[in-house]
């Protein structure tokens, strides 16, 4: 078998623009769908345990909001959340739970409040998103002075396009974004550059094997010899998370869906985008030289 | 050689089975008692159930939030939660005007929310409006049953007040004998008593309850005393036991399912060196859990996602190392000579992608909070562990797996 990305890589690159394009498109048209941990608000999960009607519950939730969104939970559709961006008073708070329990008797039973301020919220975010930041430069410095510079911007533009897509299909689908989220988000930026540096690993070590200029059988070569480890460690990888997910209950699911899309992604980027993207820009520089 | 190394490997998979075994079920010697480890660790609410508030000082101009102010509001906090009866609740200062207070294990979370943050100041107002005695005044309270004029049983909140205050208290009904003397809880009035006779001996009662537990937290808040200043709850958490419990469960159950999967995946795909990176994967997960249980650090949610990734990484490191020995023994190299080049080659590309990984880890636990921060510690243990576990126990594992001469058949090694 003969991997042929080299010769590919416009059409990898035009894969990913048209991913990062409808991912930008839907963060800009539809924006994230930002939960109560970052604008503020309430969260009331519910177990009724009982059938209802959630038009039934709207008369309590209008005392406080008559845009609070009500949503079915649980295997047997028992459960409810309830969730708006009011910060709810602790007096709003226990005449909803005194509602809930008159109507639907005493089996009613509160399984969560999450109440959350939009100061914390918007520090929460601050917070997560200067943690990245460096994350992402301390990464950086390292892959320069272990590889050159060129490897370590390549592995950080496929970091950034594993983080956009993830984003993107949570604005597409307008899932909504809460702090397991950050974790999640976390989770792919280890991942994606730990992919991409075993690509790269094995195009420094094999660097003195090819010709000065011979890219294109480098990158490919080198991508061939570790694209059974690309695969096979993506794959054990996405199966224990996708078993989490298939048993998790509700708050599982939140960080280990995002996951499983970035862990796709990300061994995309490192098989496809990370190396072709490094190639490119040697062979430019190369073409510069001869035409001077 | 071979019967030796045969004895070795037994023995080795003796050790580690019946560690697991010990790690899982606990074991007690005599008095000597080694918990299970599922019991050894801390977690998180978000596993456990339990209520975390994180309060904020109100501060204005004439009213400045001191250190001094929310080391009593911490103490004050603190009583009332032992009011409640619960156990090893965690009441602690974040930044300078905040304190975030978390309840492991409590059955009754609306009651903790009410009391949690309340100021609880008590004032008794003459008619004229002027503080006559405040809940500094007192120096017990309970909630007790009284039959009142009408003959009925209710629950009262009983006062007893201390010197100063009941002398105070004694001139007050006096003075508005056959007025009405309010008593207001933070500014509102839960009772309007008319003075019927003068009271010298200091007890008084709070009537206008709704029920005994009503009764009981407002004794509880008046004994513990008023918060120094106002605080405002900026992020509640509640997490019902049910929840708590049911959440703990599945991400056992399908943390389990996900390793089943993972090793019955290397076996199957890397035959003799996958079921040896079965023996070092088991290592690496006991060595995880006990290293967790040793450092008392707390398991979340997000933890569990650092746990996932950093069994992922334990995997690819073995992968890696298994491709090149396939490499090798590709080029005709025999097995020993194969896997010593594979483990050597296999080194920088360990040690960079982990380092890398490393890097994201220790700048998340710098900057982190939280969630971020149990994310960050999980993942840090986890990559230590690995390489641990990878350099050095997965190659002497190898090597004496080799040298029992059970599988001598090289395609079983991947070539």
């Amino acid at each position: 078998m003969k991997v042929n990305i080299t010769k590919n890589h416009n059409k990898f690159f035009m894969l990913s623009a048209v991913l990062l394009v409808v991912s930008v498109g839907a963060l800009l048209f539809n924006g994230l769908n930002l939960g109560i941990d970052f604008i503020g608000g309430t969260i009331v999960q519910v177990d009724l345990n009982q059938e209802f009607e959630t038009e039934d519950v709207r008369e309590f939730t209008d005392k406080f909001d008559e845009s609070a969104d009500i949503t079915y939970a649980g295997e047997d559709r028992h459960q409810m959340i309830i969730s708006t961006r009011i910060d709810m008073e602790e007096d709003q708070r226990a005449q909803l739970i005194d509602d809930l329990t008159e109507k639907y008797g005493s089996e009613t039973e509160v399984l969560s409040i999450d109440n959350v301020s939009a100061a914390i919220g918007n520090e929460l975010k601050a917070q997560a998103l200067l943690a990245v930041g460096v994350a992402i430069l301390g990464m950086l410095v390292y892959i320069t002075f272990r590889f050159e510079f060129l490897f370590g911007v390549a592995a950080i533009i496929a970091l950034v396009h594993d983080v956009v897509i993830v984003l993107g299909v949570y604005a597409l689908f307008g899932i909504q974004v809460n702090t397991p989220f950050i974790a999640a988000i976390l989770t792919i930026l280890g991942y994606s550059i730990n992919d991409t540096i075993v690509v790269f690993d094995r195009i420094r070590e094999n660097r003195s094997k090819y010709k000065r200029n011979d890219f294109v059988n480098l990158v490919d070569n080198s991508i061939h010899q570790t694209l059974r480890r690309s695969i096979n460690t993506s794959l054990t990888t996405i199966l224990a998370i996708s078993a989490l997910y298939l048993v998790g209950v509700q708050s599982i699911k939140d960080f280990t869906l995002p996951m499983i899309v970035g862990f796709v992604s990300g061994t995309y980027s490192s098989i496809f985008i990370a190396s072709s993207f490094w190639y490119m820009v040697k062979e430019r520089r190369r073409t510069d030289i001869k035409v001077k | 050689m071979k019967s030796k190394s045969r004895i070795k490997l037994a023995v080795l998979l003796l050790l580690v089975l019946s560690a697991g075994w010990v790690l899982l079920n606990g074991l007690s010697i005599g008095t000597y008692r080694v918990l299970p480890v599922k019991e050894a660790i801390n977690y998180g609410l978000d596993l456990t159930g339990g209520v975390y508030v994180v309060l904020e000082a109100q501060e204005s101009e004439d009213d400045p939030v001191t250190d001094d102010k929310i080391n009593r509001a911490i103490a004050t906090i603190r009583q009332r939660i032992d009011g409640l009866g619960v156990s090893e609740p965690v009441i602690a200062r974040q930044g300078d005007k905040r304190i975030r207070v978390s309840i492991p294990d409590i059955q009754d979370q609306q009651q903790a929310l009410e009391i949690i943050g309340k100021t609880a100041q008590l004032e008794f107002l003459s008619p004229e409006g002027e503080v006559v005695i405040t809940g500094a005044h007192v120096e017990d309270s309970n909630a007790i049953y009284q039959t009142n004029n009408l003959g009925i049983e209710e629950a009262v909140v009983s006062l007893k007040l201390n010197s100063e205050g009941t002398q105070a208290f004694a001139q007050a009904t006096e003075e508005y004998l056959g007025q009405v003397i309010e008593i207001r809880l933070d500014g509102e009035v839960i009772s309007a008593p008319v003075v019927n006779s003068v009271i010298s001996d200091g007890e008084a009662v709070i009537q206008g309850m709704r029920n005994i537990e009503e009764a009981g937290n407002l004794a509880m808040l008046i004994r513990a005393g008023a918060l120094p200043v106002q605080l405002d709850p900026v992020e509640i958490r509640s997490i019902g036991p049910t929840l708590g419990q049911d959440s703990f469960d599945k991400s056992v159950m399908g943390g389990m399912i996900g390793i089943a999967l993972v090793l019955a995946f290397m076996l199957l795909y890397y035959k003799a060196p996958g079921f040896v990176a079965c023996i070092s994967l088991g290592i690496y997960i006991l060595l995880f859990l006990l290293t967790a249980a040793l450092i008392g650090f707390t398991l979340t949610l997000p933890g569990i996602a650092g746990i996932i990734l950093s069994i992922g990484m334990a995997v690819d490191a073995n992968v890696i190392i298994f491709e090149r020995i396939r490499e090798e023994l590709r080029l005709g190299k025999s097995l020993m000579p194969a896997l010593d080049a594979g483990f050597r080659r296999g080194f920088t590309t360990i040690i960079d992608s982990n380092v890398t990984t490393l890097i994201a880890g220790v700048v998340l636990f710098a900057l982190g909070s939280g969630s971020v921060r149990g994310f960050a510690v999980t993942l840090m243990i986890g990559i230590g562990l690995s390489l641990l576990t990878t350099l050095l126990i997965t190659k002497r594992i190898l090597k004496l797996f080799i040298n029992t001469s059970l599988v001598n058949n090289k395609k079983m090694y991947g070539a």
